[in-house]
């Protein structure tokens, strides 16, 4: 095979892999013989806890490898020692066995070469006294699992994780109870890394052949998680020249689990220009066969570079721990307080502008360029924007429906409208009482609400003054409860309350500030403004109510005799920017 | 809850007695495959598209119980060399809605294996699979250690009137009800039974919009590496042990979850309602065909403007319906 390249370098066997193999026999044989194609000796380890028959098979399928030796089995299982004592094992056959070999590569049966392996042996050789080997201190690393970094060098770990979990949970919780804390020999710095290595003969023999080793041995193999600290550590103390990073391209997920490449991912480790990626599912046949047998697919010769590959890779992970906030459904629904924000978006809540200006919707929607929304909560129905039954996502308006659920309701509206800012109204006639509190504790809500202003309505309509006065009593005091929902110390939306009586004084300001904080105001000024109703004889209205034993205080101090703070003139006229 | 399961297992014992194998062909079935079960009645006209796109999945093994079928589908499936039969003539709602049959015979030959249930309508779709076949899902699901896999129903409908188009035997149902509602699902838990509770939708949109309550669940976990001790409670909306519905992330995140397409709005759906409904062999006293009956006679018509047309899976991803996980 490829004799152009090969011929020169293709018989010192500079380059030796030490393969664990544990499943998928068929595949883990596939990469030997292409390993061996190229001249590369190994030696392999199978999983003792693979059954008798077949181990036999994989060791009969590859019996015509000359250069190829299987090392004495150990029981591999993750986390623990006998990873460690197989890779001790293996190493010292490959270093007894090739007497060429300068390199020792430490590859998995699921491990696939993107690279023509031709292209390693001469990256290696241009660099024969470094060790690649990714390790780094534990104070320096993100990825710890179970919540154990430092502690996993101080404390015992005689349980499997996996199989015993309460024993691993309670004798853990018992070491730190008597605060035990082992002594790590002759003051080695525990390093972590990558489990796959690539080292040189020096360091791996010094590792091997250390007067020390029983030593070492007997304290790693109580340490949790060995197979990633054991040469990791070692090797910082014989290494001429340490590359911290491993030419295997593998990456973890959250749980510690390796990711897994499959056929989709095709483009993508081209592109990696890594040398070898894992873990590869067995039943990737393209893969295997872009990789393994078809050279024209070789990558160019660049420096590795796995940074595409991380993105999507730290994005799952980013996807499963943190979720998109504000989305409510099948596979994440947060407990209380877990949510990361109620709603995915800011969004602006207006109470009492549509009851203080005759036209504020359209005016709203006219200036900002927002789908304004509304009393979404009103009792009939979801007032949504234009008069719509139905919204974006489909979102019904039917009132039954909403009020059903009426959290899913407002996510739901934000979620669907991604991208265009929803603005909506309240007020107290309105069904808030399930859903106030998550509009007050969500940091997306802007609030913004002239209290009192639901007197309007009631001082415009012609109803009998016991109903209204009736009435009022009920808003007023549903809407001093909200208030006090709005004040809370654990409200964290963006609330700005005025009285109504402060709002008519001077509204050009308030206005103004909301839609600054909107970011869709002009910068110079408002160019028109919404219509305020006519307020003559509020004052009286509400004196009225007084002298009928009601006391509407939320409005602030409006005088009977004028009903607002202007000269009569101005009557009926909009606000104009001065 | 454990007396529940173990009900749950009795009721499947004595309701398989009324089973009778058409083709048994279980022997075939090899350690490590992807086993689908379905209970039908008088789908034939669904049958090959169903068969052939699960085929397409990777499924191996299809085990098919038929309640009583007579527009020879039976003789159809009893032909197919994948497919094992058995046929009832027994209730289906004093099966429990097919579940007692299913959970024996999962019991019996699903044991070890990833199993999906769905009924012929239902079309799973998962993250990647139109690269991916399902035993790559399977298989990471198992390295994570997570034995079950969540999959919403979302229920499919054409534009125009449901009985506009004929559906045609072998066709895609998803080119005639293409269309979907994205976003109008209510989430919550249950706290007994710590499953989620969905329901929306356009069938709680138009069918049931006044009285949201009866509207059907939507939640469901279809695929599960069964063990004989497991059984499903109620269809496939709950399971038993409860921590098997944990397919959802509490903390904020997702988990990997998928969707069943459902492909029940077809021009065979009015007919197939009213037959139902004479049946009254449906859930809560077929509640929700007497909904669909009164309603599909005057104004069959699910779109609306905000419907969404179905692409692919990463559509639904993105539109939030189902989720990725950490698989990338």
């Amino acid at each position: 095979m490829r004799q152009g390249q090969g011929a020169g370098n293709g018989s010192d066997m500079s380059l030796g892999i030490v393969m664990l193999v544990h499943t998928a026999f068929g595949r883990a044989e596939q990469v030997a013989r292409h390993w061996a194609a190229s001249g590369c000796p190994l030696v392999i380890h199978v999983d003792k806890s693979v059954p008798r028959k077949a181990h036999a098979d994989f060791v009969e399928a590859l019996s015509d490898l000359p250069d190829l030796r299987f090392a004495k089995r150990h029981r591999c299982e993750w986390g623990m020692w006998g990873l460690v004592a197989a890779t001790q094992d293996a190493s010292e056959v490959m270093l007894r066995a090739f007497p060429d070999v300068r390199h020792v590569y430490l590859a998995s049966g699921s491990c696939l070469p993107l690279r023509p392996v031709q292209e390693l042996i001469d990256y290696l050789a241009a660099r024969p006294h470094a060790d690649f080997i990714e390790s780094a201190t534990t104070a320096d690393v993100p990825w710890t699992i179970g919540g154990l970094d430092e502690e996993r060098f101080t404390l015992r770990f005689p349980f499997s994780w996996r199989k015993n979990r309460y024993l691993f949970d309670k004798y853990v919780a018992l070491q730190r109870g008597v605060g035990f804390r082992r002594r790590i020999p002759n003051g080695i710095v525990p390093h972590m890394g990558s489990q796959w290595w690539c080292l040189t003969r020096q360091t791996l023999s010094a590792v091997l052949q250390d007067p020390e080793r029983p030593v070492y041995d007997r304290y790693f193999s109580k340490v949790w998680i060995p197979d990633e600290s054991y040469f990791q550590t070692l090797a910082r103390q014989y290494s001429r020249q340490i590359e911290s990073r491993s030419l295997t391209l593998s990456k973890f997920d959250y749980q510690g689990k390796p990711h897994i490449f499959y056929d989709d991912h095709l483009q993508l480790l081209r592109r990696s220009d890594c040398f070898v990626a894992r873990k590869i599912w067995p039943y990737a046949n393209r893969l295997y066969e872009a990789f393994l047998t078809d050279q024209a697919s070789a990558m160019k010769r660049t420096e590795p570079n796995p940074g595409k590959i991380d993105r999507i890779f730290a994005k799952a992970v980013e996807r499963r721990v943190r979720g998109r906030p504000g989305l409510l459904m099948q596979s994440r629904f947060p407990v209380e307080g877990r949510e990361n924000r109620t709603t995915c978006a800011p969004y602006s809540v207006f109470e009492g502008f549509t009851e203080l200006f005759e036209n504020f919707e359209p005016w709203l929607a006219r200036v900002t360029g927002m789908r304004v929304h509304g009393h979404l909560f009103a009792p009939a129905r979801a007032e949504f924007a234009d008069g719509q039954a139905v919204m974006a996502g489909a979102l019904s308006d039917s009132a039954a429906l909403r009020d059903y659920n009426k959290r899913a309701f407002l996510t739901s509206l934000i979620w669907n409208t991604r991208g265009e800012r929803q603005c909506f109204q309240m007020g107290p006639g309105d069904e808030v009482e399930d859903i106030e509190w998550d509009i007050a504790k969500d940091p997306n809500a802007q609030i913004s609400v002239i209290s009192g202003a639901w007197a309007v309505p009631l001082f415009q309509s012609n109803a009998n003054f016991a109903d209204l006065r009736s009435e009022a009593a009920r808003l007023q005091h549903v809407e001093a409860e909200h208030l006090k929902v709005l004040r809370s110390q654990w409200a964290r939306a963006r609330v700005r309350i005025w009285t109504m009586a402060e709002f008519v004084e001077s509204p050009m300001e308030p206005l103004q500030s909301i839609l600054d904080e909107i970011g869709h105001s002009n910068p110079r000024g408002l160019a028109e403004v919404p219509r305020m109703a006519d307020l003559s004889g509020f004052g009286q209205f509400l004196q009225n109510l007084k002298n009928q034993g009601m006391h509407p205080y939320l409005m602030g101090d409006f005088r009977a005799d004028t009903g607002v703070h202007e000269p009569p003139g101005n009557r009926g006229r909009p606000y104009l920017v001065r | 809850m454990r007396l529940r399961r173990k009900r749950a297992k009795i009721r499947a014992f004595r309701k398989h007695f009324s089973l009778r194998p058409v083709s048994d062909r279980t022997g075939q079935i090899r350690p490590g495959q992807v086993l689908l079960f379905s209970t039908l009645r008088d789908e034939y006209v669904r049958l090959p598209y169903f068969l052939k796109y699960y085929r397409d999945l990777g499924i191996a093994h299809f085990l098919i119980v038929d309640n009583d079928s007579s527009d020879g589908g039976t003789e159809y499936l009893a032909r197919q060399p994948d497919v094992s039969l058995w046929t009832t003539k027994a209730s289906y709602k004093r099966s429990r809605f097919g579940v007692d049959w299913l959970n024996w015979l999962q019991a019996r030959y699903g044991h070890g294996h990833w199993t999906l249930v769905v009924d012929p309508d239902e079309f799973l779709v998962y993250p990647f699979c139109d690269t991916r076949p399902i035993r790559a899902l399977t298989d990471w699901l198992d390295s994570s250690a997570v034995k079950s896999f969540g999959a919403m129903l979302l229920d499919m409908y054409p534009k125009g009137r449901i009985d506009a188009v004929p559906y045609r035997a072998g066709q895609d149902p998803i080119e005639i009800a293409a269309w979907f509602d994205s976003g109008n699902y209510m989430v919550e838990k249950n706290r007994l039974y710590g499953n989620l509770w969905i329901q929306g939708g356009p069938r709680a949109r138009v069918f049931f919009a006044d009285r949201p309550k009866k509207a059907p669940a939507l939640n469901k976990t279809p695929l599960v590496r069964w063990d004989r001790r497991y059984a499903y409670d109620s269809s496939t909306h709950m399971l038993l042990p409860r921590g098997l519905n944990l397919t959802y992330d509490e903390w904020g995140g997702e988990k990997a979850s998928g969707i069943l397409l459902h492909a029940k709005f077809l021009d065979t759906f009015a007919t197939k309602a009213e037959e139902e409904l004479s049946r009254g062999q449906h859930y809560a006293g077929s509640v929700e065909y007497k909904a669909y009956a009164a309603h599909v006679r005057d104004n069959p018509e699910l779109w609306c403007k905000w419907s969404e047309k179905y692409i692919n899976w990463r559509q639904l991803e993105i539109l939030g319906l189902m989720s990725k996980g950490n698989w990338a």
